[in-house]
């Protein structure tokens, strides 16, 4: 069974172009979003406080609105939660009011006083982040994708050469923006989980993109006829099976956890999905068509013994 | 932060004084000097500049923590500075004094397998499980509990006091009800001295009280005092505000007093067991707080299990269609591996999260796409034409130092996550990072083991790897 037939001899690079003009066209439509519409970023950025509860029976947000705008919180955000007696209240933190951990029991209290008669209040979850510890996790998960993305510079420029780890980085900030467009598109929340699953994205995506490189590294020092191009596009094909095979299953695994996993974890999991759709796009389209356009050569992949050697030897041999 | 070295101060004002008597140094004042952020130095006034010398001289010799300089005004003052060092470890003093006694009050609330830690220079982060009043344990955790008495002042006009700012040497303080007080500055006695507090029930009028002991030191002050103010009224406050300000009728040499105004049983008891457990030595503020009901973590996680059973069920199913046998192996490896996450995660009694689960989810990601490279090479050597047995050969031992570059790399973004991340982040972290760690055995040994044992040494034709 093969989901790509064993053979394929599709040209990639060749398709360079006008898969550069797609990817800047999807970065530009990303940036775009984001300038204009920005984030919508959760309290774990914000600051402010969110509690989730649930009700006996289904119950109307605007009903719940009014309670909350009597109980002085004009500026909270209602909404259902999955079923219609699930109901999501966020109040931001403004200006140094609201930035309490009593707001919550504060929320509480009118809710159940709100209530009808007979109709249970319980709790699920309260939120409460101050707007120090928001703006503190805000910079740390900047730090976190900024050490990450060097870390991994360095370390693919180690094992190969700076041209594809330049060429790897840039697929990774292509995908991380893209998917950052994507949120921003959508208006789905940004929380704290939602970094996780970009910098899981990251992984995935990078692990995908060496993958292809490892291929041409080792078809550069195989296949001593062919240019550069040409032994690239052949090394893309030779992994084409595999790339499919692990999207597949990953998606499989990601698209159960989006439809099933619950509304907590949706959001975690729309990152991911994006995120594996456009690394697989990247890892084929971005990575290494970049590093041939910045001009890597045979020898920069080979050491010195390789380079002085006479040729592949007879046991190493590959049948075109 | 600014209280504790703001209370270090206090206690230097007092200390400095009697040092200085004994050295008899004629001092005119010891003072502090407070600015809005609370206090920056000492103000000492001496009766010469000579004497101030000898003063400094003094201080240099007996309080180390102390850095003496000339001041502006002239040379009969000085000015003492808590040192930079004696800063920093007033802050890290108290920082630790606040965890052992949120540690203590959390014990008394009866929470079981409670997690207090220090996270960075100033923060706590405590983790109770299976609390229902959230409020009140915000509440018992995060009250100073500073316990102080003070003599009620009633030389001054209350309410000129209250117009145009406190005379010298008292301070206003209001009770619940926001009633003002006019009281002395200075604190007479203190929670430190307190050795036993609990509560009960006036016997005259039934109100919920307090009834605290005090150690010997405690009980000679409480006993003098009282029998130097009987008549006067003294005010009990708890975190600067007023609780109860009684009467002193008459000498209380026992050693034990009893605090009422308590709004309900149920703030006497937690009172008492602030009281019991000790003052924090500084104000603490929840900067953070994450509760997740008893229903929400039961219905997320078992929706969490079902959805990661289903995708799980999912792959299993396709990498047995897509690799027939050595499908099966590969799925195998992919239980073991999630015994082995699941045993190491136990082993560190790391909690299982939303974001651990989903860090799973790509653990086993990770794991398929190990065997899926295994698999494609072994294919591919079977298309080149090479026999079965050098096919699985030269596809494990070329597919290795991909799955090893790829792993890595995942690795290091897994590590920066765990070092920047906290909460959440870090739980997603720490599953990735064993999950990675498993995956790579699994799917390269254990698979490679048993196709061994399975196909040994027997003559073969075919691969059962769904190719040909």
């Amino acid at each position: 069974m093969h989901l790509v037939p064993s053979q394929t001899r599709l040209n990639f690079l060749g398709h360079r172009r006008k898969a550069f003009v797609v990817s800047v066209l999807l970065l530009a439509v990303a940036v775009a979003s984001l300038a204009v519409r920005g984030l919508n970023l959760g309290i774990d950025f914000t600051g402010g406080t969110l509690v989730e509860v649930g009700y006996t029976q289904p119950v109307s947000v605007g009903s719940v609105r009014s309670d909350l705008h009597a109980a002085g919180f004009g500026q909270a955000v209602v909404q259902t939660f999955g079923a219609p007696s699930d109901i999501l209240v966020r109040v931001p933190s403004a200006n140094g009011a609201n930035d309490s951990a009593q707001v919550s029991t504060a929320v509480l209290e009118a809710l159940r006083g709100g209530a009808p008669e007979g109709v249970q209040v319980t709790m699920r979850r309260v939120e409460f982040v101050g707007p120090q510890v928001g703006q503190e996790l805000t910079v740390k998960g900047l730090q976190a994708l900024a050490f990450a993305l060097i870390g991994i510079l360095i370390y693919v420029s180690l094992r190969f050469e700076l041209r594809f780890a330049i060429g790897s980085v840039a697929a990774l900030i292509h995908d991380v923006l893209i998917v950052l467009g994507v949120f921003s598109l959508t208006g789905m929340e940004f929380d704290l989980p939602v970094i996780a699953a970009i910098l899981a994205v990251i992984g995935y995506s990078l692990n995908d993109t060496i993958v292809v490189f490892d291929r041409i590294r080792e078809n550069l020092r195989k296949l001593r006829k062919e240019g550069t191009e040409s032994v690239m596009n052949v090394s893309v094909n030779e992994t084409l099976g595999r790339t499919v095979v692990t999207s597949t299953t990953t998606l499989l695994v990601l698209l159960s956890l989006f439809f099933l996993g619950g509304p907590v974890i949706h959001g975690f999991a729309a990152a991911l999905i994006a995120g594996v759709v456009v690394g697989t796009y990247s890892s084929v389209f971005v990575g290494a068509p970049l590093a041939l356009v910045l001009g890597v050569t045979r020898t920069d992949l080979m050491t010195r013994a390789e380079t002085e050697g006479e040729g592949p030897k007879a046991g190493e041999a590959h049948a075109p | 932060m600014a209280k504790a070295i703001q209370r270090s101060y206090e206690r230097h004002v007092d200390e400095l004084r009697n040092a200085l008597r004994e050295a008899e140094v004629r001092y005119r004042t010891v003072a502090l000097d407070e600015t809005q952020e609370g206090a920056a130095f000492l103000r000492l006034k001496f009766d010469s500049a000579a004497e101030a010398e000898a003063g400094a001289e003094v201080i240099d010799d007996q309080f180390g923590e102390l850095a003496v300089s000339p001041s502006p005004q002239g040379g009969a003052f000085l000015r003492a500075r808590l040192t930079a060092e004696e800063q920093e470890r007033l802050k890290d003093w108290a920082v630790e004094q606040s965890i052992t006694t949120m540690r203590t009050r959390v014990n008394q609330l009866g929470v079981s397998e409670p997690v207090i830690q220090r996270q960075g220079e100033q923060r706590v982060v405590v983790q109770l499980p299976g609390i229902q009043n959230t409020a009140r344990a915000k509440e018992v955790i995060g009250s100073t509990a500073q316990l102080e008495f003070k003599m009620v002042d009633t030389e001054h006009s209350l309410q000129k006091a209250v117009d145009q700012g406190p005379p010298p040497g008292t301070i206003i303080r209001y009770d619940r009800q926001g009633q003002p007080y006019l009281l002395k500055r200075r604190t007479v006695l203190s929670g430190q001295y307190v050795t036993e507090a609990r509560s009960g029930f006036s016997q005259q009028t039934n109100e919920p009280l307090v009834h605290i002991s005090f150690d010997a030191k405690g009980t000679r002050l409480f006993g003098r005092l009282t029998e130097e103010n009987v008549g006067n009224r003294m005010a009990i406050l708890l975190d600067n505000e007023v609780v109860t300000a009684p009467r002193i009728n008459e000498e209380i040499p026992g050693g034990r007093a009893q605090i009422t105004g308590m709004a309900n049983p149920e703030e006497a008891h937690d009172v008492a067991l602030m009281l019991r457990a000790g003052a924090l030595p500084a104000p603490v503020k929840v900067v953070e707080e994450r509760t997740v009901g008893p229903t929400l973590g039961q219905d997320s996680i078992n929706q969490g299990m079902k959805s990661i059973v289903l995708g799980f069920a999912l792959v299993v199913l396709f990498m047995a269609l897509y690799y027939r046998l050595f499908g099966l192996v590969a799925d195998i490896a992919l239980m073991l591996n999630l015994v082995f996450i699941v045993a190491i995660m136990s082993l560190l009694q790391a909690t299982l999260t939303l974001p651990g689960i989903a860090g799973i989810v790509l653990t086993v990601g990770m794991a398929v796409d190990a065997n899926t490279l295994i698999f494609e090479r072994i294919r591919e050597e079977v298309r080149v034409g090479n026999t079965p047995h050098a096919a699985i050969h030269s596809g494990y031992t070329k597919a290795l130092s991909t799955i090893a570059d790829a792993n890595i790399t995942t690795l290091i973004a897994a590590l920066v996550l765990f070092q920047f991340g906290s909460g959440p982040v870090k739980g997603f972290a720490v599953t990735l990072s064993v999950g990675i760690l498993t995956s790579m055995f699994t799917a390269i040994m254990v698979t490679r083991a048993v196709i061994n044992l399975s196909v040994g040494r027997r003559r073969l034709t075919r691969l059962s790897i769904g190719e040909g």
